[in-house]
């Protein structure tokens, strides 16, 4: 520990070494609450214990009274973040995992999301969902819940895959008027690190392009950013420019941003941690296919995880979800063409 | 003082003054649901009609002893008489029912599924026992934001009780000691279901215990009681005393809506005590009391029926929701509204 702790002691305190996924969150929140006195949190464990995976420790001792532990009721939490919302506070949620969302499903998907439409009263309530896969998390710790929450309107649902996005799209989650579904990556929790938090950032709506290329794009979100920004890098070596488009956002989608990349490439493959019927990466090649079938040199081509439960042990999990080798695979199948 | 001063609140409570008020809620809210039932039949409402009938004394006296603009009133779908009493204008009911563009809900909502969320009235959804933790919410934001004082309110029927929804926000009240009152009416059937199928305790009031809450067993076709009640429990929730669970035992004298006979409900229920029409014993009361004359309950009558005639007639003047004029958000955030100025 010697080492890094002289590494610290000679840069200035308020610039970390580095900052991971997971400190990005917790310093969003951070300066929510220190930025706005409607901010308060509300989830299991997150009070003195700091949460699950820590992503509120400290907050409570920072800010008395506005972190707050629930008992084990995810309907009554949402909607108790609801009534609070109407009243004018901005409510975050934490899932202790985004699995069990599900539980609240009814209190996100019909009373916040059909509230401003029904009433005119907006609901500014964030919900942040520990979403995704890690190795020995099992069937239900291990969920990607974006592609049921964008299927419903009034909802906004954010997907972000680097430490700025995570700081930042949360920050701008919170202080918007709407329902948010915010799906931070379990994965990206600690293996993702940044020197600094960004000062500024694309807004939510936009996507970015994460790797420039000129054969074939790869629309994709979340950690699955990261398989196809190291499936792009191998294929490099052979010639291929691969363009990584990330969507940071899936509801809205930026489909501007993915057909401006499409014609610049001809070719679409989505990649999605998600289970494979319908969502996000259905949802993308049909628009694709749909507004830009003429900008389409190969049939579009889709990566989702394999269509069972999520397994358990790491060997089967590693095969149920996308990785780098099978989207090179998918890649240089569709550059035959 | 002299320490034999009367001090017993029961002495302060203006019984007559109250029941008389209440009792005009409950009519109106018995005349316009009349009015709307036979608009229904006329094919002149959009959707389905649900009736508050012999539910009016105990869904009234919840409402009138709120107050609008400090408290928090969750109605169901059998509170057109707590709405009433609580500050709905009967224009929103009206205009709700008929499909009026002016309306709180502009035709994107109907019927039972009204309210006006920004003024202490959240709107409804048809999921049971949602709404308990919605108010739960809006008392939290109360006490975040250093108002004191107020309370929230809100309607259940013994159906909605099996709920999770229920028990999680009640549990939640309980834990946080949230000035709530949670009316349940125990109206004997959920749709067409009797409560020996909902429930196996004696009376629901007894899980008032088991959450560590207080909790009241009453008639809830008897007006007084309903009146002293919810005075008292509503005084509590106000004075610190946490969640109060007010189960009101009566019989739901119509069916689950304007579509339904109620066929199936027995013949033995409708000659049970909690079988009376709250109506009728609130109007015998004051006669034997002599708290009004028939002249004046005959001028409330006549007042009411006019004031029911001429919010019907302005709702359906109204003009009907435009499908071309229609903005179709439904993001507060319009720039991220697909399809939208930004797309």
């Amino acid at each position: 520990m010697a080492g890094p702790g002289l590494h610290l002691a000679h840069r200035r305190r308020e610039r970390p070494v580095s900052i991971t996924y997971l400190e990005a969150i917790r310093a969003a929140q951070h300066k929510a609450l220190t930025d706005d006195p409607s901010v308060f949190i509300y989830g299991q464990d997150i009070s003195t214990f700091g949460g699950a995976f820590k992503a509120t420790k400290n907050l409570s001792r920072d800010f008395p009274g506005r972190v707050i532990d629930s008992p084990i009721s995810e309907d009554a939490m949402v909607g108790l973040a609801v009534g609070a919302a109407i009243e004018g506070m901005r409510p975050i949620v934490e899932m202790q995992f985004a699995d069990f969302s599900s539980i609240a499903l009814n209190q996100v998907i019909n009373q916040a999301a059909t509230m401003f439409w029904r009433t005119g009263t907006a609901c500014p309530i964030t919900l942040r969902l520990p979403s995704g896969g890690t190795p020995g998390s099992g069937p239900f710790h291990s969920q990607s819940m974006e592609a049921i929450y964008s299927h419903y309107p009034g909802i906004i649902v954010l997907t972000p895959a680097t430490v700025g996005d995570a700081y930042s799209m949360l920050l701008e989650a919170i202080r918007l008027d709407d329902p948010v579904i915010f799906c931070e990556h379990k994965f990206l929790y600690y293996h993702l690190k940044e020197e600094t938090l960004p000062t500024e950032s694309l807004p939510i709506g936009k996507a970015r392009i994460a790797r420039p290329g000129k054969h074939a794009t790869v629309v994709t979100y979340s950690a699955m950013v990261h398989e196809a920004l190291r499936a792009a890098s191998e294929l490099s070596a052979d010639g291929w420019e691969i363009e990584v488009v990330d969507l940071r956002s899936v509801k809205p989608i930026d489909t501007d941003t993915i057909l401006g990349s499409v014609a610049r490439t001809g070719r679409l493959l989505c990649v999605g941690e998600a289970f494979p019927w319908g969502g996000v990466t259905a949802e993308i090649i049909s628009r694709v296919t749909s507004e830009g079938f003429h900008l389409l040199d190969a049939a579009p081509v889709r990566l989702n995880s394999k269509d069972t439960p999520i397994p358990y042990h790491p060997n089967l999990w590693s095969a149920h979800r996308p990785t780098a080798r099978v989207i090179g695979e998918a890649l240089r199948k569709m550059l035959k063409f | 003082m002299p320490p034999t001063a009367p001090a017993a609140p029961s002495t302060a409570f203006p019984l007559r003054e109250r029941f008389l008020d209440a009792y005009r809620w409950m009519l109106l809210s018995r005349r316009l649901e009349e009015k709307i039932t036979s608009l229904y039949h006329a094919g002149k409402i959009v959707g389905g009609v649900y009736l508050g009938k012999g539910q009016e004394a105990f869904s009234a006296a919840l409402g009138m002893t709120l107050v609008q603009g400090t408290d928090v009133f969750a109605p169901l779908i059998r509170d057109m008489a707590g709405r009433l009493a609580f500050g709905e204008a009967l224009l929103d009911p009206a205009r709700t029912y008929l499909g009026s563009a002016l309306g709180p809900m502009r035709g994107r909502d109907g019927n039972i599924h009204r309210g006006r969320p920004s003024q202490g009235m959240p709107a409804m959804i048809s999921h049971l026992g949602a709404m308990v933790s919605v108010v739960c919410g809006m008392l939290m934001a109360r006490r975040f934001q250093g108002r004191t004082g107020a309370v929230g309110a809100t309607c259940v029927g013994d159906g909605a009780t099996s709920t999770g929804a229920f028990h999680e926000a009640v549990n939640v009240a309980a834990v946080e000691k949230l000035p709530l009152v949670v009316a349940v009416a125990n109206n004997q059937f959920a749709y067409s279901t009797p409560t020996a199928s909902q429930y196996a305790c004696e009376d629901l009031a007894s899980r008032a215990e088991g959450y560590g809450i207080k909790g009241y067993s009453i008639d809830g076709t008897d007006l007084e009681a309903c009146l002293r009640t919810f005075d008292e429990a509503i005084r509590s929730a106000r004075d610190g005393g946490g969640p109060q669970l007010v189960v009101g035992k009566l019989l739901r004298l119509t069916g689950h809506g304007a579509h339904d006979d109620g066929s199936y409900v027995p013949d033995t229920l409708k000659h049970q005590p909690f079988g009376r029409d709250c109506l009728d014993l609130a109007r015998l009361r004051i006669i034997d009391e002599a708290w009004a004359s028939p002249l004046e309950l005959e001028a409330w009558e006549n007042e009411v029926i006019e004031s029911v005639q001429t919010a019907v007639a302005t709702a359906q003047k109204d003009p009907t929701p435009d499908p071309y004029g229609e903005k179709w958000q439904a993001l507060a955030s319009t720039w991220l509204i697909e399809g939208g100025s930004a797309q």
